[in-house]
């Protein structure tokens, strides 16, 4: 039996021990993806279909280097907590523990991609 | 328990409270389907980042791999992954928004909630059509 109370326990950062961590910056990272997104779609859907001369005159352009890179790396940053929530909420155990990690390493494989495709047109 | 005796075990040791309600026969809600939808999107964008970013490093390296992802990308299959992200981008971010507005705590009421539900669905479809014609 615990001895702690329901009061006891939820006080400071609670039972997950983070807080509002997790909830916080999932609302930052949805502003900012609100101001980055629209912008990207319509870069990156008309360099879509064009010529490898034409996808890399368009990636060469610093700010859409600059977007791409910040749409990736904040858009990756909010997957990974969400595809936890996902997980957390559906699998139990070892299968839990392995998933998340899978979706922090896919997050992060997507960031490294990118950043090397992006410095590779970029020099 | 199929036993008569497992039954009168079951039985007095029987609940008192309400079972898990059937989930076949559950009643869809737009409050339901908008926040399952949230999830789906969400999560499924990771095919269409990851088919994205993989064209966009095969640029990077040269001609005959961008032929080869471009091919890919450019296909049928790559028309359906974008297309159908293009939705799930737009339906993710309105409900995203919708979440924002419901953490500042407005619009919890079940009649707002379910027009919020209907403007995301409605109003992701237009989008997408929007972004469609543009690029």
């Amino acid at each position: 039996m615990r001895y702690l109370t329901d009061r006891k326990r939820a006080e400071r950062k609670g039972a997950s021990g983070t807080g509002t961590e997790h909830q916080w910056y999932m609302q930052v990272s949805a502003v900012a993806l609100a101001f980055l997104v629209p912008t990207f779609l319509i870069v990156f859907g008309r360099a879509l279909g064009g010529t490898r001369d034409q996808v890399i005159a368009t990636f060469a352009n610093p700010w859409v280097a600059i977007l791409t890179g910040m749409v990736l790396f904040v858009s990756m940053q909010h997957f990974h907590r969400g595809a936890r929530m996902m997980i957390e909420d559906y699998t139990h155990g070892s299968t839990r523990k392995g998933l998340i990690m899978l979706a922090i390493s896919v997050a992060y494989t997507v960031i490294a991609m990118g950043a090397y495709a992006l410095v590779k047109i970029a020099v | 328990m199929t036993t008569k005796k497992g039954n009168a075990m079951a039985e007095a040791q029987g609940p008192t409270r309400p079972l898990s309600p059937h989930l076949q026969i559950y009643r869809w809600q737009m409050t339901m389907v908008s926040s399952i939808l949230t999830r789906i999107t969400g999560n499924a964008l990771i095919v269409g980042v990851v088919l994205g970013v993989w064209w966009l490093m095969a640029a990077a390296i040269g001609p005959g791999y961008f032929n080869f992802v471009n091919a890919i990308a450019t296909s049928w299959f790559g028309d359906l992954v974008f297309t159908l992200s293009a939705w799930a981008v737009w339906y993710h971010y309105l409900a995203g928004l919708r979440h924002l507005y419901f953490d500042a705590g407005h619009g919890l009421d079940v009649a707002t909630a379910e027009k919020l539900g209907w403007a995301c669905v409605i109003g992701s479809v237009v989008l997408t059509v929007i972004t469609l014609i543009i690029v």
